[in-house]
């Protein structure tokens, strides 16, 4: 608050606070948006400089697991994408990922030695999938004495089971699981556990839950029964595909639920058999939560999508299967905006198909924990009450993480639980408070290297986004085995690294050196620069040379200058082009790259 | 000097005018001048103009002599016509240029020492003939491309970079202007876009000689203590006498201003200057009162900008030499090559 010269007093924006990390951190819009804070410029523009090893690294430390999600992740990241502001579609960040994985060299000479001596704390794993396999990789190199217990016969949980191999080949979750298993665990797998109190009675120092969402949900309709054999659960039928216990389907397959699940499992169908296969919906197209381009594949591999059909029974004849009968219904919406699917009236319509595949969803079953051991389940959703920021259950032993914690999501989410349940793990043992959790440290360097020189790429390309190359459709067709995408050539690669923005090279304001030449503001290609008067912030952000209408966006504003006015600066779509620094004659603009170091148990550099 | 191409990439808001053009397509080429050189805010400034007054790129022509402010036309108005001429001689090929084709609309850069030293006598002159053009001078007070002497507009007293004071009387293009008849004179700074732009509008939409001396930090040689010509001095002492707002004949007309403050002044294309009065008795259609007000304000150190001096009935050249209606180039056979009857008719007169 200041005074206005005539003795009121008006509110005007103080001088934007860049201390700590969030600031800069929230103008990586990808990085900020990823669960485990990837630093997403910093691997792209490795990859560009073909320094593919250096770029996995990057992305070994932060996601654990960059071949696997390269080709798997639910992406985040590209939604949230600059690039996606300026123009049509954000930087391919997930494909680039499997890019700087399939092109490394060996690395396991830079991955952390197994630990030398055990630090003589035991801690429990249960279940082998990405929440757990973070949690062991960032325990053992700590000295931890780590117990995997998995119910199946290999490590690697829903990624293994849920994932068709023609999205991700099995070879690259060895390697990928393998590095995590390397670093020295006891593992017991193909041991189902069936009782918590007797794993928490091994007495363990440590329990950690990382058992999944594996119960995929039934439509219990007329006819479920009558010809259970050619009903199937999605999940439970993609992983008896994946363990080879599944090798054909019907001619004619329904697919009921439109998630990734759903994708999975048609696509599945498409090559184990299937030619008339049809992904039918409840919502609508655009409501599906399947992501947008598991949609287009499965649309690619002749899938038709019909939505608005709200299955009622499953028809037969002689005990066979002969097709489902759905209801149509059309969206309504109340006052509030909440939406309900309605009936049409029009008649019920028929599809005929051999085998129906059920995937309408994903819960949580914790049928082998003891109710009376001091863990608190919730009434309502029958989960177990964890704190979301510790991951600590009531029972002070025990940890969860990944889908057992907060219901199903995906990958990524279960490797940033996992980071931090490894953190109040870590901490748990050395008897610290777990609540007390340091913010990540980072670091600012200034990329300027002679007068208009700068040690990052500033040339902004035009280039649109690059498809990643597909194996041709009648061969992937024929073997579910077969990966499909057959990733970016090193060519294309270097072309869609180099549509990324670098908006982790930031542009930072220092006020004593301007002198108001609007260098900056003129050359500006996106107008995010305005030197004006101050005012409020809804004010102040109309007033702007482009007005700063996205306020999920910071606006970077300065003291006091000279002339009493400030400089206003929209993070919006500023290209990180470095031409305002370029025409700054005094240097008041400099051009430093963040970088986030997160916090991971045993510290912060690993 | 910037090596990279300013990116093509622009604001997913920025809006096109009526031609279909955004502000970005009224751009040039990146500037090769020093960072921070005010001559890239004028550029700036006549881009935003040309923008806003909706002007076919394809019927400008763009001017210049040498020097730093003589290069900027290759950084604004890319698909403009340009010519860049000799020293000094920017205002002869101007007017052989409007001569020739007088439907293009006529932008001179130049600079101080372009037109007040070597260039005087053409600058002088084409402002006493009314040719229809804007002639912008980015004066810098400095010869900045040969490394910081003093020009012909640095002020008497001041000091350049090393210290070395001015003995020489400077020149006020502006009063220069003024007594050679040009019919649209203003000052403004580099610094100033809210003004500066409007006086480049309105000067693009004034018939007859209009004339802007735009006041030009070199932050390489001339932006420092003991200069008249830096950021921090211009700022001190700018002394602006108006405020202006360009009323084009398309925009709906809204008058909303208090009575006495705001003068109005139609031009003859139908434009209309809101003029906003902030120096209370100055009036900006009185020669002989511009020049004795400028001549005052000057002698106390003060730098009077804005709006300085107008003609909305100004005539210029073609009127005065009452030439052909159409640009030269559109004449056809028929009405170059007057037939035998018109030549006996014409040798019958002057027997």
């Amino acid at each position: 608050m200041r005074e206005n010269g005539v003795g009121e007093r008006e509110w005007f924006v103080q001088r934007t606070s860049t201390e700590g990390p969030d600031y800069f951190h929230k103008v990586v819009d990808c990085q900020w948006a990823c669960p485990a804070h990837t630093p997403v410029p910093e691997y792209i523009r490795l990859i560009a400089e073909g320094r593919y090893s250096d770029a996995y690294m990057v992305n070994w430390k932060s996601n654990v697991f960059p071949g696997i999600l390269g080709r798997t992740c639910d992406r985040p990241c590209e939604p949230a994408c600059r690039r996606g502001r300026v123009e049509d579609e954000p930087v391919a960040i997930c494909r680039l990922k499997r890019v700087a994985a399939d092109n490394k060299d060996d690395i396991t000479g830079r991955l952390p030695p197994p630990a030398s001596a055990s630090n003589g704390k035991r801690i429990a794993l249960i279940g082998a999938g990405p929440a757990s396999l973070t949690v062991a990789r960032d325990l053992a190199p700590l000295g931890y004495e780590l117990v995997l217990y998995d119910g199946d016969a290999k490590a690697g949980g829903m990624i293994r089971s849920q994932i068709p191999r023609f999205r991700l080949p099995e070879s690259v979750i060895d390697e990928e699981v393998g590095y995590i298993t390397g670093l020295g665990m006891e593992m017991r797998l193909g041991s189902y556990v069936d009782s918590l109190k007797s794993v928490l009675d091994e007495g363990y120092d440590a329990v950690f839950v990382g058992s999944g969402a594996p119960r995929g949900r039934d439509l219990d309709l007329p006819g479920r029964r009558e010809v259970a054999g050619h009903i199937h659960i999605g999940i439970d039928w993609l992983a008896s595909v994946s363990f080879g216990h599944i090798e054909k389907i019907g001619r004619r397959v329904i697919v009921l639920g439109g998630g990734n699940t759903a994708m999975d499992c048609c696509r599945t169908s498409r090559r184990l058999g299937g030619e008339d296969v049809k992904v039918i919906v409840r919502s609508g197209f655009e409501e599906m939560k399947a992501s947008p381009w598991e949609k287009e594949d499965a649309i690619h591999e002749d899938i038709p999508i019909l939505n608005f059909l709200v299955p009622k029974a499953f028809t037969h004849e002689d005990g066979r299967l002969t097709g489902v009968t759905f209801e149509k219904v059309e969206p309504r919406f109340d006052e509030r905006g909440r939406r309900s699917l309605v009936p049409t009236g029009e008649p019920d319509q028929h599809f005929e198909c051999d085998d129906v595949l059920i995937a309408v969803g994903q819960e949580n079953a914790f049928p082998w924990m003891e109710r009376d051991i001091g863990l608190t389940f919730d009434d309502a959703s029958g989960m177990p009450q964890v704190d979301p920021v510790t991951f600590q259950s009531t029972h002070p032993r025990v940890f969860f993480g990944g889908d057992a914690a907060f219901g199903p999501k995906n990958i990524i989410w279960a490797v940033a639980q996992g980071h931090d349940a490894a953190i109040s793990i870590d901490k748990f043992c050395k008897g610290q408070d777990l609540a007390d959790r340091p913010p990540p440290g980072f670091s600012m360097a200034s990329q300027k290297m002679g007068i208009h020189e700068w040690s990052y790429d500033n040339d902004i390309a035009n280039d649109l986004r690059y498809r990643v190359p597909l194996r041709d459709k009648a061969v992937a067709l024929k073997d579910v085995k077969v990966e499909v995408e057959l990733g970016f050539d090193l060519e294309m690669a270097y072309r869609e690294a180099q549509r990324c923005l670098n908006c982790d090279i930031q542009t930072v304001f220092s006020e004593p050196a301007c002198i108001e030449c609007d260098a900056c503001a003129d050359i500006c290609p996106v107008d995010c620069i305005t030197f004006t008067e101050n005012g409020d912030e809804d004010d102040l952000r109309g007033r702007l040379n482009a007005p700063a209408l996205n306020t999920e966006q910071a606006i970077l504003v300065s003291g006091d200058l000279k002339t009493g006015r400030v400089m206003v600066k929209d993070e919006d779509v500023c290209l990180h082009c470095g031409l305002c620094a370029e025409r700054c004659p005094t240097g008041a603009w400099d051009m430093q790259k963040f970088l986030l170091d997160m916090t991971h148990a045993g510290g912060t550099c690993r | 000097m910037t090596y990279i191409t300013k990116p093509q990439l622009h604001h997913p808001k920025l809006a096109a005018n009526s031609l279909g053009y955004t502000r970005r397509d009224y751009e040039g080429s990146v500037s090769t001048l020093c960072a921070g050189c005010g001559h890239d805010s004028i550029s700036a400034a006549i881009i935003q103009a040309c923008y806003e007054l909706e002007l076919p790129p394809h019927r400008i022509a763009k001017l210049s002599g040498i020097g730093c402010s003589s290069k900027t036309p290759d950084y604004f108005l890319g698909n403009s016509h340009g010519f860049n001429t000799v020293h000094g001689r920017m205002p002869s090929v101007l007017t052989g240029a409007n001569l020739a084709n007088r439907d293009l609309i006529y932008l001179g850069v130049s600079g101080d020492g372009d037109s007040a030293s070597i260039g005087l006598g053409q600058f002088a002159h084409s402002i006493r003939r009314g040719v229809n053009m804007l002639y912008i001078v980015e004066n810098n007070g400095v010869y900045g491309l040969t490394k910081g002497q003093f020009s012909a507009t640095s002020d008497k007293g001041s000091k350049s970079k090393k210290g070395v004071v001015n003995h020489d009387a400077g020149i006020d293009l502006v009063m220069l202007a003024l007594q050679m008849g040009a019919t649209f004179v203003a000052r403004s700074f580099s610094g100033d876009k809210a003004q500066l732009v409007p006086l480049i509008k309105a000067a693009l939409a004034h018939k007859g000689a209009a004339f802007i001396d735009c006041i030009s930090p070199c932050v390489q040689f001339n932006n420092h203590v003991g200069s008249t010509k830096s950021y921090d001095y211009v700022r001190e002492h700018n002394e602006a006498v108006n405020r202006l707002d360009v009323v084009v004949p398309r925009d709906e007309i809204q008058v909303d201003y208090a009575p006495g403050t705001t003068v109005p002044v139609t031009q003859h294309d139908g434009s209309i200057l809101q003029l906003h009065k902030l120096a209370q008795h100055y009036d900006p259609s009185d020669r002989v009162g511009a020049l004795a007000y400028l001549q005052a304000r000057q002698a106390l150190g003060e730098i009077v900008t804005g709006l300085l001096f107008i003609d909305p009935e100004a005539r210029d050249l073609h009127e005065n030499l009452d030439t052909v209606d159409v640009p030269l180039n559109s004449l056809n056979e028929a009405e170059l090559v007057p037939s035998l009857d018109v030549l006996a008719k014409l040798n019958a007169s002057l027997r």
